[in-house]
């Protein structure tokens, strides 16, 4: 039997009046790719924020490693993001720092490195695994919006976590860049043997990196499969997704 | 009747609330360990030494017009030689201490509420807290401290360089030697002068820093919020620098002059 990391039961979440999350059940197995497909605005983001505990759900519980993260207080929350990656969006680089100091940053205060010469090492592998090794003192204005999203996934991946929460790491790229990108989670996924959860929009990307999907609509999710299954089914909303 | 109060006024109550937290969040984390020296000194440096120039100008040319300003009403009580001392007792109690701290209130809490208000927008401080780093402790408490401390410092030499541009204004009006101008406005400064003008600065630095990062750490995702917290940040800095002086001036009355 596979090992469950993270159990998610009847979530919900509400902003004022509108219902974002209303009946979420989720299960996320030991190196599992999941996928979670979706228009925006339904939802996605606000499922892995609760994950790692950036928003608080109203209601159902939610499980990561066995622990309830509604219930864990700081220190605890701050135990499971050290486990726990997160690739932003935008790729969140702190701009006033170079790749280096970004790349540096969560090993001097996370994992609290102090030997420069493993900093060193630590950061030249993963900006090689990367493929952007030349662009380790430049500052993230400098770079490309895909480079900013292969330097993000290296900051996460650095600190080697069990878990990597991906928010939409295609959004904004060009097609060739956006398979790239995909093609480089599912190798760091097979190298470093993470759990993943993927948020995104992207057909191409859903199709790359996903052993399994689940597609979500108005807070709920209303489909699950592997990309072969889903792509076949008859209902209206998923097959929108597919054409 | 009292409900309809609390619902028109809960979302001040809120803020007051978040403030407090903030404020909470601020005070454990100065005292956790592993506290961000180099950062820190960073801080100092942004802070401190990037406004030296605009402090300087500026207390220079608070000195000169006041000399220019009071001299012909004192000349025509034959009383041009109090002109250093005049001049030097209002700068130290009063027009030194306020002047840069409303000129660092413009330049200090509105570039610190925008960086953090962009960094926020960028989810670059979300990026740092779920990494299991400490942005409050990285972000806020090295701002806050290096301007309760700077700014003091920065008063300091302001009131300096006002001394500088007292002396330059009466030059053009009077030939008082540059030691017995120096000489008269240090003679008549006192340590009940210099020590309450001294305390209020390290209020007016700590006020500078907390508005300042409160509003941008608490902005709302969005670029038109970036705008609005370098805004805020000012206004409100400023708003609170002369209650803070208003209070300053009371206590300073009543423990000190009495």
């Amino acid at each position: 039997m596979q090992e469950a990391i993270i159990q998610i039961e009847g979530l919900k979440k509400s902003f004022g009046t509108k219902e974002v999350l209303k009946n979420i059940n989720l299960t996320v197995n030991k190196g599992e790719n999941l996928v979670i497909l979706g228009k925006s605005g339904e939802g996605k983001s606000v499922t892995i924020k609760c994950i790692v505990g950036l928003l608080k759900p109203d209601g159902g519980s939610l499980k990561v490693f066995g622990e309830e993260v509604t219930e864990m207080n700081e220190d605890q929350l701050k135990e499971l993001r050290t486990r726990t990656g997160f690739l932003f969006q935008s790729g969140a680089l702190y701009d006033s720092m170079t790749v280096r100091q970004n790349l540096s940053f969560p090993l001097t205060r996370v994992l609290k490195l102090k030997d420069q010469k493993e900093i060193d090492d630590r950061i030249n592998e993963i900006l090689d695994s990367v493929g952007l090794l030349d662009a380790i003192d430049k500052v993230p204005s400098d770079l490309s919006g895909g480079m900013r999203k292969r330097i993000g996934l290296a900051r996460t991946l650095i600190v080697k976590p069990e878990i990597i929460l991906y928010d939409e790491p295609t959004t904004g790229l060009d097609p060739i860049t956006s398979r790239e990108i995909s093609r480089l989670i599912l190798d760091m996924q097979k190298k470093y043997q993470t759990t993943s959860i993927i948020i995104t929009h992207d057909i191409a990307c859903a199709q790359i990196t996903g052993d399994r999907i689940v597609i979500m609509s108005q807070g709920e999710y209303v489909a699950e499969g592997k990309y072969e299954e889903l792509e076949k089914s008859n209902d209206k909303l998923v097959n929108s997704f597919f054409k | 009747m009292l409900k309809d109060l609390f619902t028109k006024h809960a979302s001040s109550f809120e803020k007051l609330g978040e403030q407090v937290y903030f404020f909470k969040s601020f005070s454990r984390n100065t005292f956790h360990k592993g506290f961000e020296w180099e950062e820190f000194i960073h801080q100092c440096y942004v802070i401190g030494y990037r406004s030296l120039g605009i402090v300087a100008v500026t207390g220079f040319v608070l000195g000169f017009v006041l000399t220019l300003q009071s001299m012909p009403t004192l000349k025509d009580f034959g009383a041009e030689t109090y002109v250093p001392s005049m001049v030097s007792i209002s700068v130290i109690r009063e027009i030194g201490p306020v002047i840069t701290a409303l000129i660092c209130a413009g330049k200090i809490a509105s570039s610190i509420g925008a960086e953090l208000g962009s960094m926020n927008v960028s989810e670059q401080i979300d990026a740092m807290e779920v990494s299991g780093a400490n942005p409050m402790q990285y972000l806020v408490v090295t701002r806050i401290l290096a301007c309760t401390l700077m700014i003091p410092l920065l008063t300091i030499f302001a009131d300096f360089m006002a001394f500088f541009g007292g002396y330059f204004g009466n030059n053009l009006s009077s030939d008082m030697s540059a030691v017995l101008y120096f000489s008269k406005s240090i003679n008549s400064i006192y340590f009940e002068d210099l020590i309450p003008a001294l305390v209020k600065t390290v209020f007016f630095g700590f006020t500078i820093g907390f508005v300042g990062c409160y509003k941008g750490y608490t902005s709302n995702k969005g670029t038109e919020s970036v705008g609005l917290a370098a805004n805020s940040a000012v206004v409100n800095a400023s708003v609170w620098i002369i209650i803070i002086d208003a209070v300053a001036v009371q206590a300073t009355n009543a423990f000190v002059y009495n």
